[in-house]
């Protein structure tokens, strides 16, 4: 496939060298225009090297980046693999094997299994949230209104602020006698304080309403882009068939939307399983771990206690649920959308 | 063409060993030698402002002139960011030749890999000389490192809210301290910021509870044995949970950091949101740090020691405490061992005392240390029978870690006395 592919262009480009050439070192990624192009010509004989340098060309190219993968990616995972079956605290050689042992211990252990859930009940409250709230806003901000670029930066920017600048200041606000507290009070509200960050039965919630805040932006920002790929003459042909404005969103806005909502949805779900920076900076997992997700309690145990061996199996059940997930939801959720993406169009055209 | 296509297959060859080249090289040695043959000694502390960082520079200086040949390498960081780099140096074969060793389980796991030096015979003057206080930096009969500040915990109050409720005289029992908290209560005042989030703060008070149930001799067997199944363990916990119960603490205690900002434990303090904190000898600097005049509590600055316990077969005057040691890594030049005792010497260690750095070892140093709290906590340190080092550095990074997580779920109401005693030792077990 790859010489297919890689020796065509390359006798078209000896034949017609001067212009070719330069246009090609630049032109690499749409390499099946130039193949279409030079397809029907002779090769020409003498050419025969060219071939090689082509390969030697990509690999060039590809090498950098394959080491930086290999070396930053593949590397540190088989590593922790492999760090996973041994009792090793980081310092000295690695020679105690336990085999699956940590494994097994990291699945007994409640608060790990408690973390996964809360991970869970992140990813889902996310999508139950997120979902409805940013889609009632992206169709508010899709609509001719006054000030619609400013409620569009406004929403988006707290995504664009650093998650660690917006935990510090949510952590500040929330503090016993914060301004939410005083905010709330000064509106008559003053029995409605909590320690929003102290109390086990709510930090959770509370954390998710300031990972809503802080991510909502991005759906919103996903969900208007998606609005603008819904062509406007299907509304005309609504308007004419005298639909409602909620028919109209509901039979063709969110239907045309689908590939987006499920690409966010995924994105969310990836973020939430790996969560980590906000709950640190709000609770670090606390309080009486009711907020611990699996990547604190990774550096809880790794870092903190230097169980480097138990902290590596840990990590690499986050691999396995992350990527269980992932294959999951691209199996039965994306497929669609990844095997045949304008076909919703047509059949709402139809 | 060709030539041109030939040149920008060198460069991309080129940057490709150059990044191959950057990770390679990153990984090597740090070097002890230079190329012309002079001593380098890298040096780690944690004095990252003045007048601590220019106080060290005039100490290394002071030795580089003195002898001749050595050149001294100091990288000032954040407490927190030096005890990342050193354990990601430890675990790379990377480390600085002088850095702060915290004793303990840790110290054990360092040694056990080899990573340190046994200064039991070269530095015999200065072991002698600092006493007792070196024993958390001892294993296995070796002395490893050289504490050059060893504080102790207590509460630290504010003067002048004890006296709005009426309180008289520190507390010296805990019968008195539950009294004391009763009075500020009624008086409208928070008795007692605790830092439970960040847990070591709320694991001190059940520390201290078992320095006062245990003999000295069960804790020592403890750390060496790994066996928590002498009874004054749970007691140590029944002890924590009837504090626990009376409410003393600020409200939202189990989300309240220790150090940072105005709303952690020592901020409450510092402002007067709360009337005490048990804390240990870097309360003052930690205050006043926290406030914007640089005072603190200033000269409403109180300290008592931590309450006798009634019926607890430990020494109700033994104190918890800790502190930083300077040691040399094993493949440390040995000029090391002679600076870090020039560090301890009667000169640096006055120096240390006037600076407000610490609570000096060397006894010559400690009738300068100026501040009337601190001076009162070295008295109760060198009159002590011993000095507990804190129990989660004493057991080790683990254990400890299993330890304060269990403690701080009591302060969460979940948890019994018993199952502090059972995580600690389930994590015992599993080493």
């Amino acid at each position: 496939m790859a010489d297919d592919v890689t020796a065509r262009p390359a006798s078209a480009a000896a034949e017609t060298a001067p212009i070719r050439d330069g246009a090609r070192a630049v032109d690499q990624a749409p390499a099946r225009s130039t193949a279409r192009a030079g397809a029907g010509r002779r090769r020409r004989a003498g050419s025969v090297s060219t071939g090689t340098r082509k390969r030697l060309e990509i690999a060039f190219f590809v090498t950098p980046a394959l080491v930086l993968f290999v070396l930053f990616v593949v590397v540190p995972v088989v590593q922790a693999v492999r760090y996973s079956t041994f009792r090793w605290n980081g310092l000295g050689p690695m020679d105690d094997f336990v085999g699956l042992k940590n494994y097994a211990n990291a699945l007994r252990d409640q608060i790990f299994t408690d973390a996964v859930m809360n991970n869970l009940t992140i990813v889902v409250l996310s999508i139950v949230i997120q979902l409805p709230l940013g889609l009632a806003i992206a169709l508010l901000l899709n609509r001719d209104m006054w000030g619609r670029s400013a409620m569009r930066v406004i929403i988006f920017v707290p995504y664009v602020l650093a998650e660690v600048v917006a935990g510090v200041v949510w952590l500040m606000l929330l503090q016993p006698g914060g301004m939410v507290d005083a905010v709330l009070e000064s509106v008559g509200l003053g029995d409605l304080t909590q320690l929003w960050l102290g109390d086990p039965e709510i930090a959770l919630y509370t954390v998710m309403v300031v990972l809503t805040w802080k991510y909502l932006g991005l759906a919103v920002i996903l969900f208007l882009a998606g609005l603008q790929g819904v062509p406007t003459d299907l509304y005309e042909a609504a308007q004419l068939d005298g639909a409602s404005w909620w028919q109209v969103q509901r039979r063709i806005t969110i239907p045309l939307l689908g590939p987006t909502i499920r690409t966010w949805a995924f994105l969310s779900m990836i973020g939430s399983l790996q969560l980590f920076d906000m709950v640190w900076i709000l609770t670090k997992g606390g309080p009486a771990n009711s907020t611990m997700t699996m990547a604190t309690y990774l550096i809880n145990q790794g870092t903190n206690r230097g169980l480097y061996g138990y902290a590596s199996a840990v990590a690499v059940l986050l691999f396995g649920i992350s990527l269980v997930l992932a294959a999951f939801y691209q199996f039965f959720v994306l497929r669609r959308d990844n095997q045949d993406a304008p076909k919703p169009r047509k059949v709402v055209a139809r | 063409m060709a030539s041109k296509r030939a040149l920008s297959a060198v460069a991309l060859g080129a940057g490709a060993a150059m990044i191959l080249g950057a990770c390679g090289g990153a990984g090597g040695d740090t070097g002890s030698e230079a190329a012309d043959g002079d001593n380098v000694l890298t040096w780690w502390h944690n004095s990252n402002n003045d007048p601590g960082k220019a106080y060290y520079e005039q100490v290394a200086a002071d030795f580089e002139a003195d002898n001749p040949g050595v050149t001294i390498e100091i990288s000032a960081m954040a407490h927190e960011d030096m005890l990342t780099k050193l354990d990601a140096a430890f675990q790379t074969g990377a480390a600085p030749d002088v850095y702060m060793e915290r004793g303990g389980g840790e110290l054990a796991s360092h040694v056990e890999a080899g990573l340190v030096q046994d200064l039991s015979e070269a530095a015999a003057d200065e072991i002698e000389m600092i006493g007792p206080s070196i024993s958390g930096w001892q294993y296995q009969d070796k002395t490893y490192a050289l504490p050059f500040s060893v504080g102790v915990v207590g509460f630290w109050y504010n003067k002048a809210l004890f006296q709005q409720a009426g309180i008289t005289q520190a507390p010296a029992t805990m019968d008195d301290l539950y009294e004391a908290i009763d009075k500020l209560k009624a008086a409208g005042i928070e008795p007692i910021s605790v830092g439970a989030g960040d847990k070591w703060p709320a694991a001190h008070y059940w520390y201290y509870f078992a320095v006062r149930e245990c003999s000295q001799e069960v804790l020592t067997d403890a750390a060496a044995s790994r066996d928590f199944s002498d009874e004054c363990f749970v007691k140590a916990g029944e002890d924590l949970q009837e504090l626990v119960e009376k409410e003393p603490f600020n409200s939202g205690f189990l989300a309240t950091p220790a150090q940072t900002g105005g709303t952690s434990a020592s901020g409450l303090l510092a402002t007067g949101k709360v009337a005490m904190e048990l804390a240990g000898h870097w309360e003052p600097g930690v205050m006043q740090g926290l406030t914007e005049d640089k005072k603190g509590l200033g000269e409403n600055t109180g300290w008592f020691p931590f309450p006798a316990v009634d019926g607890g077969e430990g020494d109700p005057t033994a104190p918890l405490g800790g502190g930083d040691a300077w040691a040399c890594s094993a493949e440390a030049p040995p000029e090391c061992v002679d600076f870090i005792k020039y560090l301890l010497s009667d000169e640096v260690q006055i120096g240390f005392a006037e600076n407000d750095m610490g609570v000096p070892t060397n006894p010559a140093a400690t009738g300068s240390v100026k501040d009337p709290a601190l001076a009162q906590l070295v008295t109760v340190r060198d009159e002590a029978p011993y000095v507990q080092l804190y129990l989660d550095t004493l057991f080790g990074e683990n254990v400890g870690g299993a330890m304060n997580d269990a403690i701080a779920l009591m302060f969460a109401g979940q948890g019994s006395p018993q199952d502090i005693v059972d995580a600690t030792q389930a994590a015992a077990d599993s080493e």
